[in-house]
């Protein structure tokens, strides 16, 4: 580590938000009982063919590192070809998927895991594919009483059936400005803009609709950005401390992976109450949604002290920028022992629920 | 979109389901394999303590004998001692640059220009003026108007840079009859040309025509390499120089790295000596040949749209795209259509390039370039459709400085 971006974080009161019952290395809370066996061999997946490619990479020998550091034997795999052959061989007690973006996030690969009997990290696919679709998540979260900001979600066939300026005038009429233009699936801020002239919202549209077929146009709301991981402990999930992102320009896929243009604060500048708040939401956000393991959701604390969805991520980010890792620093974990305690409860789902 | 984000999209393009027409890798598998490996088993077992030693700073003797026999090709006649060796013709740019360059000085360039060599004038806060070319390689009364322009500001022009054999990306070549122009207008104005020509003997037609540094021993100098002839991997390059200059490099480079690499520059003398060489770059010439056949004959058939020029060698087609398209924001769309290129703007220090990519030929086989161009031409199409919709043309780039082309090591 020792990155600039990891100079930057601010970690004080760093046992603030620590929650006692998250499982622990030298507990026993996340990795014994009658139906837990140690996990001595793991495969994280990594890479994809996704546009977030890059950043998979990146979390996966983040994730592989941390783990092995704790003597558990560690492979890192691509999705390709020689993947099943390989799982086939290695027989791992159990896999990570470490992806971002396309098969990774949207359940396809849990799916795959789940027909060959092999135990994974994280959200199962029914509820991947809704949380990974930004609309249907907002939604659902809605449901569960959590506020998120207006929006519209628009493919791009209906800008071809209705003409393109007579909707976004409709757009910016409801919803006003500024506005949020993002494609409804994928992460890392790929294809997002803020835009705060309406003239600009075509060009956002072309930029997000190279990204994808159907785009998510809602209201920016202005106040501090927000993300709060959440893992699942043996009492059920429990946030770790919210990280407060303050960049210098958009948070753009730029300011996330390179050091030096954004100032995290972990934990959050905020008061003990909206703290709570925060963390509340979020492990609202993931019950609502049905996730496991673990989860990071994005959100905004606008200026009345609330917090807004904005989206939540099934497979957070693992890089030395990520947020996931810097949540977990403030929370005074060790990364290997909270990878660790993340797999040991990966290996033993199953056999719970069976 | 930001030069990372470009960046990152490339990650996929190694990916085999992706058609990468993105990079600039050589097609090594044609090469000699066991002979070179025998050769170099050979070479360690009899000369390592010298194969494994510092070496000299200007590069050693006998590499530097065997380029000049190399250089001669393309009618330059010069001794062993002009010229310095260099990691690469990538570390000769940067010496150059180094030498020549203070903070606010003008590098006269073609427009578009060899991303690589942008990031190094970049690096040493040059200012990159660009100069039209077109298919007869840069325009003399561009260079004289533009030099005429600079000169009444009172700004300081200290190099010319040019690539003037298949040039990457455009794809030209400098005719015969501009050489010499060029190079008086260069010297009228006391301008030193740097003649950057990694790819002049791998033509498809013909002889090579006569570098400009046969026409001018002492207003050019001459970067030449080992990586599209033989290898990358070995990073060999070298300068030709007139002596003043020599003597500089030679330093610069020792306060660089000292020497290049001794085992590199004897593995390649040692080449040059036991293998049919001059053998080796005609079969490269005929199947880069074949292979821009292929990408011609995709770009005829797929993207009638589009416009393009014919390399007459080289590794590079510069296609323009239809009007209002922009190839950055193009690229994820291609990203997920498993098409790779690199977007105009790389080619540009001014943001502008966006109504252009570089499609290269080099590395994929001839029938996975067609496939690459017919993907390629459905992400243009899908992408027409979405800019006629919105009513956007092409962006500038939104940051000059930034690197947005891949790492070397992409297919």
């Amino acid at each position: 580590m020792g990155t600039a971006a990891e100079s930057l974080t601010v970690t004080e009161d760093a046992t603030e938000n620590v929650s006692a019952d998250l499982p622990t290395p030298d507990g026993d809370t996340g990795t014994t009982g009658p139906d837990r066996r140690p996990v001595e061999r793991v495969v994280v997946l990594a890479g994809g063919l996704s546009h977030e490619r890059e950043v998979s990479l990146r979390s996966g020998r983040r994730v592989a590192d941390a783990l092995r550091g704790t003597g558990i034997e560690v492979f890192v795999h691509d999705v390709d070809a020689s993947l099943l052959p390989f799982l086939d061989e290695i027989k791992p007690d159990v896999v990570w998927p470490l992806l971002h973006g396309a098969s990774g996030e949207d359940g396809s690969i849990g799916d795959v895991l789940e027909l060959l009997g092999i135990d994974y990290v994280g959200t199962g696919p029914r509820a991947s594919r809704a949380a990974w679709n930004k609309p249907i998540a907002k939604n659902v979260v809605l449901g569960a009483g959590i506020d998120t900001p207006d929006y519209v979600t628009l493919p791009q066939s209906l800008f071809r059936e209705l003409g393109a300026q007579p909707v976004l005038d409709a757009v910016v009429g409801r919803l006003g400005l500024p506005l949020v233009v993002k494609p409804t699936r994928g992460g890392s801020a790929l294809g997002v803009t803020l835009v705060r002239r309406a003239e600009d919202l075509p060009r956002a549209m072309v930029d997000c609709f190279s990204y994808g077929d159907i785009a998510l146009i809602e209201r920016a709301v202005e106040g501090t950005e927000i993300a709060v991981s959440v893992v699942d402990g043996p009492d059920g999930p429990e946030a770790l401390p919210a990280v407060e992102i303050v960049t210098d320009g958009t948070y753009d896929y730029d300011a996330r992976y390179n050091p030096g243009r954004t100032r995290y604060y972990a934990p959050a500048r905020l008061t003990p109450e909206i703290a709570r708040h925060v963390g509340d939401v979020a492990v609202r956000a993931h019950v609502a949604l049905g996730l496991r393991g673990l989860s990071r959701t994005d959100l905004i604390v606008d200026a009345d002290g609330n917090a807004q969805f904005l989206e939540v991520n099934v497979a957070p980010g693992m890089t030395e920028t990520s947020l996931f890792p810097q949540a977990a620093q403030a929370a005074g974990r060790d990364l290997g022992d909270l990878y660790r305690a993340i797999v040991t409860q990966g290996v033993n789902r199953r056999a719970a629920s069976r | 979109m930001r030069a990372s984000e470009i960046r990152a999209l490339f990650a996929v393009a190694n990916r085999p389901e992706v058609v990468s027409l993105a990079g600039g890798m050589p097609y090594l598998e044609g090469l000699p394999l066991d002979v070179i490996a025998a050769a170099m088993q050979k070479l360690v077992a009899t000369r390592g303590t010298t194969v494994l030693q510092y070496g000299s700073g200007q590069g050693d003797e006998s590499l530097r004998e065997k380029i000049v026999d190399v250089v001669r090709l393309e009618g330059i006649d010069c001794h062993p001692d002009d010229v310095v060796v260099t990691t690469g013709s990538q570390q000769a740019l940067d010496l150059v640059t180094r030498i020549f360059i203070d903070p606010g000085d003008v590098i006269v360039a073609e427009a578009p220009s060899y991303v690589g060599a942008l990031g190094v004038f970049r690096s040493y806060q040059a200012d990159i003026v660009h100069v039209p070319l077109d298919e007869h390689g840069l325009v003399p009364e561009a260079l004289e108007e533009t030099l005429t322009r600079l000169a009444a500001e009172g700004r300081r022009v200290k190099l010319l840079y040019t690539v003037p054999n298949f040039h990457n990306p455009a794809g030209v070549t400098l005719s015969a009859e501009r050489r010499p122009r060029i190079l008086e207008i260069a010297q009228r104005f006391g301008v030193l040309v740097i003649e950057d020509n990694p790819y002049g003997l791998l033509g498809f037609d013909g002889d090579p025509l006569p570098a400009m540094r046969s026409l001018d021993d002492q207003g050019v100098l001459y970067l030449g390499s080992f990586s599209k002839t033989f290898a990358p991997g070995y990073r060999v390059g070298w300068v030709v120089a007139p002596h003043a200059v020599r003597e500089k490099l030679v330093l610069a480079s020792e306060s660089a790295i000292l020497c290049p690499s001794n085992a590199s520059q004897l593995a390649i003398a040692t080449y040059l000596e036991t293998c049919d060489w001059q053998g080796q770059i005609k079969q490269f010439r005929e199947l880069y040949r074949e292979r821009r056949d292929a990408m011609i004959g995709a770009l005829s058939e797929y993207l009638p749209s589009a416009s393009w020029n014919v390399p007459d060698g080289g590794f590079y087609t510069w296609v323009k795209l239809p009007d209002g398209l922009d190839a950055r924001s193009m690229l994820p769309r291609a990203v997920t259509a498993r098409v790779a290129y690199v977007p105009g703007t790389a080619f540009y220090a001014d943001g502008t390039g966006a109504d252009h990519v570089r499609l290269s030929y080099c590395f994929p086989t001839p029938e996975r370039i067609r496939e690459g161009v017919r993907r390629f031409a459905g992400v243009v199409s899908a992408e027409r459709d979405l800019v006629d919709l919105f009513g956007t043309s092409g962006a500038q780039d939104p940051d000059l400085t930034d690197v947005e082309n891949p790492g070397p090591n992409l297919a």
